[in-house]
Order: C-alpha cells, then structure tokens, then sequence
C-alpha cells in the first residue's frame, strides 16, 4: 500500500500547463461519522466517502471529476477548500501544504480558492441584493470597507458574467437558474482566485442554458488563466470542458487520463460501462451502440468490500480483486487506471 | 388487444390548463395536442416550466387547485376522459388503463409500509384478489422487473432499497393491472447513468413484450432517441414540433428543436464551443403573443406575432412555425 500515489500523480506536465501543479491531491480520505448503531450503540457507523485519492491540477487547466451520486466527487471538492475534515492524505496549495489548515488559514485561502455550488435556486440568500451577494467575499476579506465601495467592482463583475448593469439592484428571485448561476460564477470571482471547484455547476440548467454558462467558463478561464475542478455527471459536458478527465467510482478514482484518451481508449471497466450507458441524441447512431453492462448498483458507502470496489459489478473479476484493492498504475502515456485486469 | 388499430389509443386535443395563483394565472397548457398510438412510445421534451408534466398529469386526473381544466378534450380508446357523463369509464381507465411512474420513486411510495403491501394493495383494491392471489401476482411482477429474490424484497421498506431497485418497483406497481398506457414522468432523471441504461432497457423490453404504449417525459435527448418512435417537443404551454423521432432528429423543422439539438453536446463528437439559444424561456403568465419562441428565434418575423396551430407537413410530422410551413426548411 506504500506510494501507490506515486503511480497516480507526478505526470509529465502538459504544454500549456507547464511547472508545478497550482492544486496536490495525495492519498486523500475522507470518512465521515455516521453515529451508532447496534446494541448499546457499540457499533460505530462510518461512511468511507473518498479513500486514497490522489491527482493534480495545474494552472489554467480544467480537471473533469466525474462520477455516480455518493461516489464522493463533492467531497473530495470540499476537502481542498478545507470545508470537510480530512481523515487521511495531504493536500498541496502552490506547493504548501494545507491539509489541516485552520479557520484563519481557510479563509485566507479562500481568497486564491473559490466554489460555485449546483444548485442556483439554493445557493443564494433570497434576502440580499445581487450587489451584496457579490460584494461580500471583498468585504468579509476587509478588501472594501461597504458595498457602496464595491460598487465598481461588482459592476464590472456583473458585465464580465454577461449580466445586466442594473441586476445589482435586484433580488435573487427576479433572475432564471442560468442568470443565478452567472451571479453565483461573479461573487466566485471576486476576489480574483485562480482556482474554482465548480460542483455540477451546470446540472440544475436547462440544455440550452447550460452551454452559455459553460462558454462564460471557458471564457473566463482563457482569460484569467483560471483553473478549475468541474464535478458533474453529464459526460457529454465534461468531454467538452476537461483538459483531463477523473473516474470516480464508490470513493475511488479508477481512472484519470487525457481527456481524448478516457472517450477513445478508456481502460477501466467501469469507465467504459460508463461511456457506453450515455445515450446519444442521434436514433440510429444510439441503436448501433453497444452497451457494456454491469448489473446491480454501487456497495454500501458505510461497508465498502475489502479489495476493489468495483468488484461485485465487474464482468472480469477474480480472487485478486477482491483480496487487494488495486491502485492507478500508468497505461499509456497521460493515462492511468486502477485494475488488476486491464 | 387492440380494440381498433385506426382510434389512437390516447389522444389529446387543445388541451388548456391554468393555474390561479397568487401571481396571476399560469398558462400551463395552451392549447396541447398530441396522439399516442397503440404498442407506441412518445417522448415528451422540452425545457423546465414548459408544461410536460401538466398536460400527463391532466391525463390522469391530477390537476388540482389552483390548477383548472378550461379546454380542450382527452379522448381514450375514443371516449372522453372529461365529460362528466362518464364517470365510470374514467374510473376503469385512471390508475388502472393508465399507470404513471413518477421522477422521485420515494414521494409516491409510501415510507411506512413495505413494498409486498403497497403492491398487494393494489391488486387487492384494483383487482379484487385475494391475499394468497395478490401475494403470489406480486412476486411474478418483480420478476418481470429483474428482481432477484422477491420474497425477500416485498418484505422490504421503500428506504431500504437504493433508487435504482426503488424505480422499478414503481414499474412493478405500474404494470399490476396490466395497463394499455404508462406514463412515466422524467422516471431516470433521478438516477445514475449506468442505472438509467438498465431501467430504459428494461422499459423498453416490457414495452415490446406487453405490447404496452409508453408516453416518455424527459429532458434528455439521448433518452429519446434511445427508446422514443415518436417525439413531441414542447415550448412555453405548446407542442411546437411532433413527428417520428428519426425524422424529427434527422431533420428539425422548428427553430426551437433545431435549436435544442444544436445546444445538445454529444458524446460521440467534439467541438470547439457548445451552441447556447440566447435569452430565456419566457414566464407562462404572459407569454408573448403569437409564437412564444419569437423572442429568441434568429428568424423571427413580423408573421410570428399571429397565433399559428400545429400543422402537418406531409408525413406524420406536425410544426407549429410561420417560417417552416411557408418554406419548408427542411
Ligand atoms: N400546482 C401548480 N400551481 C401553480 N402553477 C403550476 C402548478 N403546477 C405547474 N404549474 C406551472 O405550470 C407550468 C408548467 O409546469 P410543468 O410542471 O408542467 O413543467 P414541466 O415541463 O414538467 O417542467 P420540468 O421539466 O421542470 O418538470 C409552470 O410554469 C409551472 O410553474
Ligand atoms: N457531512 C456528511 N456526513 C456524512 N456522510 C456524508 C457527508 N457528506 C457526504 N457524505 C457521504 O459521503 C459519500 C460521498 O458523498 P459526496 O461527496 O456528496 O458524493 P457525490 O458528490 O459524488 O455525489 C456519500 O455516501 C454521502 O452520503
Ligand atoms: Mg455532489
Ligand atoms: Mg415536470
């Protein structure tokens, strides 16, 4: 079990994404506690919610963390903004670690760290103008002393995200989901950060939405250099958006590749049961597809098996598999996978 | 069992749901016509707030306060599931001759009782079995859905089973009393994608075996293309494209669905910059005059604020443009 991070992380960096990584995830986990249960309560619950996972993101570079409900993809977004307790692993911030960082350090890091959350309905105080909203990481940094002071800055802002100049005034409710998620992209970029954890930023939109807030993105990001983690289950949106692309299954990353190389050559079973389960909106083209299948669902977070996770739905699986777990080893230049069998 | 292969078997026509609210009134189904035929699946697509689940909902009688019924007809096998003189037939065909499967398994399943009696319960009420009768129907119908081990699932609390296991009881329940309609309402938005491709399969395996017809409501193109004969696409309280779903992929003829394809990324091709439609859906209080999607239609005309009605083009295809009646755009 020792150094298999190893294996995962140190990849030659790419062009454009030359240097050190901006963000360094080593052997991170995370396992939450669920409470008791049992008789006397002498069982303790836990939920293993992200184990042994490890990867890089560099400047200007999107990262694509894909994967089921539950398989951790949140968490382990959180986990580098310090917003969950890390049980085990480290994190690296411009080569700094950060792992435990403390209160005052969080918030520090908040300034260069930045999260636009799913939900665009949820996410903002429904009693707080749009010029608050966006105003309040420049004032909780003590970077302006009132809103009237950021007003400039929020205006432009407001533009930069393809807003109206009088949509500070307003309230949240006046606005639709996409212009929601616009105000939400704003106030993430106010304090001018160079790295976004977007959490299914684009989930809760409607298709024809959902493209102008991905364009806003990579635009923002062509000209901020911004480096993103973009969590989302749509596929299709992350082949378009990912520079790399991470297969999360049950906590796990089973695969972390090129992005080219995850849809034209994935390695894993389960990316590739995965891929072929996306449905593509072209009848005669989604006929010829071949499904790959993997019956049954994903285990019990709070009793994951010993071994690899993915063992009970896996066509290829053998006594290896389910006595070791497997790590991400190389497979090909920019790609590597966890497998014992592939 | 098809009574007559020339009625459709539901058929829905001018269909006007508003809702009186607090705000003013919604309207949520403006005139919506559509026809299901016999052994057939319809998708039903469109953006959220355009009226999918409305106008089934009306189909199966759920439209409640503030919500009213104030046009239209909805014919079954030929007989009319509104006038007030048939009572009865209504109460044969609701829940019985049309069953819906709803987005969120969890809402409609009852969290106190276990699946063998939420099931039982049906066949009991709907038809008159017994306990032995019902138990026995109940444990053949999970494995018409690919459940192992029935004895043990029916023992089962709805937060037992994950949402996978969860959505195809609710196709279990649907399919007890053998329906000629299902209607299932965005049934895999909820799910994972890998799950998604099992529950679709097995829809689309009854389907076929059962003969049963199918109306889809989904948000999701591929879903569509996957398991649709037909799709209807609807914008702002109407149906503005309808046809067979090959054609309709193939060659749309509205700006909207043109439109909805374009902005739709595929796994299976690359591009540079995903394709928005500017602007927003419009709100269903005041929608705008003659065509709701002129506001963000490219083509848009001076033609375009008349009120226009679905009209066919030929083939079973049914548009509801200025622009591509006159032209034919196709
Ligand atoms: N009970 C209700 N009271 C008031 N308005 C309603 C009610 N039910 C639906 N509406 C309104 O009717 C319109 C159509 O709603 P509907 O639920 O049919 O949309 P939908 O197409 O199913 O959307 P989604 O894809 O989000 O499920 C919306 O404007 C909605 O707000
Ligand atoms: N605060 C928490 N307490 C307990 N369990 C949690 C908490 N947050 C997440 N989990 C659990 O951790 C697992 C991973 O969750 P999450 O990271 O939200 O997954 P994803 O974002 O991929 O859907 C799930 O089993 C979830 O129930
Ligand atoms: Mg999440
Ligand atoms: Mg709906």
């Amino acid at each position: 079990m020792i150094g298999q991070a190893n294996e995962a992380t140190p990849r030659a960096a790419k062009d454009g994404a030359a240097g050190s990584p901006l963000v360094c995830v080593k052997d991170l986990s995370v396992i939450f506690d669920a409470g008791r249960a049992g008789f006397w309560g002498r069982k303790r619950l836990q939920v293993h919610a992200v184990e042994k996972v490890s990867f890089d993101i560099h400047p200007g570079e999107t990262l694509g963390l894909v994967g089921e409900s539950g398989s951790g993809k949140s968490t382990t977004g959180r986990a580098i903004l310090g917003r969950v307790p890390v049980s085990s692993g480290t994190i690296y911030f411009q080569g700094k670690e950060i792992t435990h960082a403390g209160k005052e350090r969080v918030r520090a890091l908040s300034r260069h760290m930045q999260l636009v959350f799913q939900d665009p309905y949820a996410s903002l105080n429904p009693r707080m103008k749009i010029v608050d909203i966006v105003a309040e990481p420049l004032l909780v940094h003590g970077l302006v002393k009132n809103t009237k002071e950021a007003a400039g800055e929020v205006a432009q802002l407001l533009e930069l995200v393809g807003l109206p100049p009088d949509a500070g005034a307003r309230y949240p409710h006046a606005f639709s989901g996409g212009q929601r998620q616009r105000v939400g992209i704003a106030r993430a970029l106010a304090l001018k950060p160079q790295f976004i954890v977007a959490d299914e930023p684009v989930s809760a939109l409607d298709v024809s939405i959902r493209a102008q807030v991905v364009n806003l993105m990579q635009d923002l990001q062509a000209r901020f250099g911004l480096a993103y983690l973009f969590i989302a289950h749509d596929l299709a949106v992350v082949r378009h958006i990912s520079h790399r692309i991470a297969i999360m299954y049950a906590g796990n990353i089973v695969e972390l590749a090129d992005r080219h190389l995850i849809y034209e050559s994935p390695v894993h079973p389960y990316t590739k049961a995965l891929l072929s389960a996306v449905p593509v909106p072209d009848p005669p083209v989604q006929r010829a597809r071949q499904r790959i299948t993997c019956p049954g669902e994903a285990p019990n977070p709070m009793d994951p098996p010993s071994g690899c996770r993915f063992q009970s739905r896996c066509p290829y699986v053998t006594q290896t598999c389910r006595d070791t777990a497997p790590v991400l080893t190389s497979r090909r230049p920019g790609q590597t996978a966890a497998c014992w069998n592939c | 069992m098809n009574d007559c292969q020339n009625t459709p078997l539901l058929e829905v026509r001018n269909l006007v749901v508003n809702f009186y609210t607090r705000g003013g009134v919604v309207q949520a189904s403006r005139g919506v016509s559509f026809q299901v035929a016999h052994g057939q699946t319809l998708g039903i697509v469109g953006e959220s707030g355009s009226g999918k689940s409305v106008a089934v909902q009306a189909v199966m009688g759920l439209i409640s306060n503030p919500g009213r019924i104030e046009g239209g007809d909805i014919l079954f096998r030929g007989r009319s599931l509104l006038d007030p003189a048939g009572r009865k037939f209504v109460r044969k065909v609701r829940g019985k001759e049309i069953a819906m499967i709803f987005q969120d398994p969890m809402t409609s399943l009852n969290p106190v009782f276990t699946i063998g009696t939420q099931i039982t319960e049906v066949l009991r009420h709907h038809l008159g079995m017994t306990r032995d009768q019902a138990r026995k129907r109940a444990m053949d119908l999970l494995g018409l859905v690919d459940i192992n081990a029935p004895e043990k699932r029916l023992k089962q609390y709805p937060y037992e089973m994950s949402g996978g296991m969860r959505q195809r009881v609710m196709i279990a329940m649907a399919l007890a009393c053998e329906p000629r309609l299902i209607i299932a309402d965005e049934p895999t938005t909820a799910l994972d994608v890998t799950i998604q491709a099992q529950i679709l399969e097995l829809l689309a395996d009854l389907q076929q075996r059962l003969e049963v017809s199918v109306i889809l409501i989904t948000h999701d193109l591929g879903v569509v293309a996957q398991l649709c004969h037909r799709v209807a696409v609807m914008y702002a309280g109407r149906i503005v494209e309808v046809g067979d779903a090959d054609q309709v992929f193939a060659s749309p003829v509205h700006p909207y669905t043109k439109g909805l394809i374009r902005a739709t990324p595929r796994l299976d091709v690359v591009t540079e910059r995903m394709v928005s439609i500017d602007g927003v859906p419009p709100d269903l209080i005041s929608p705008p005059q003659g065509c709701a999607f002129s506001p963000r239609c490219d083509q848009a005309k001076n033609d375009c604020l008349r009120s226009q009605t679905l009209t066919p083009l030929g083939d079973d295809r049914h548009v509801s443009c200025w622009c591509a009646i006159k032209g034919d755009t196709r």
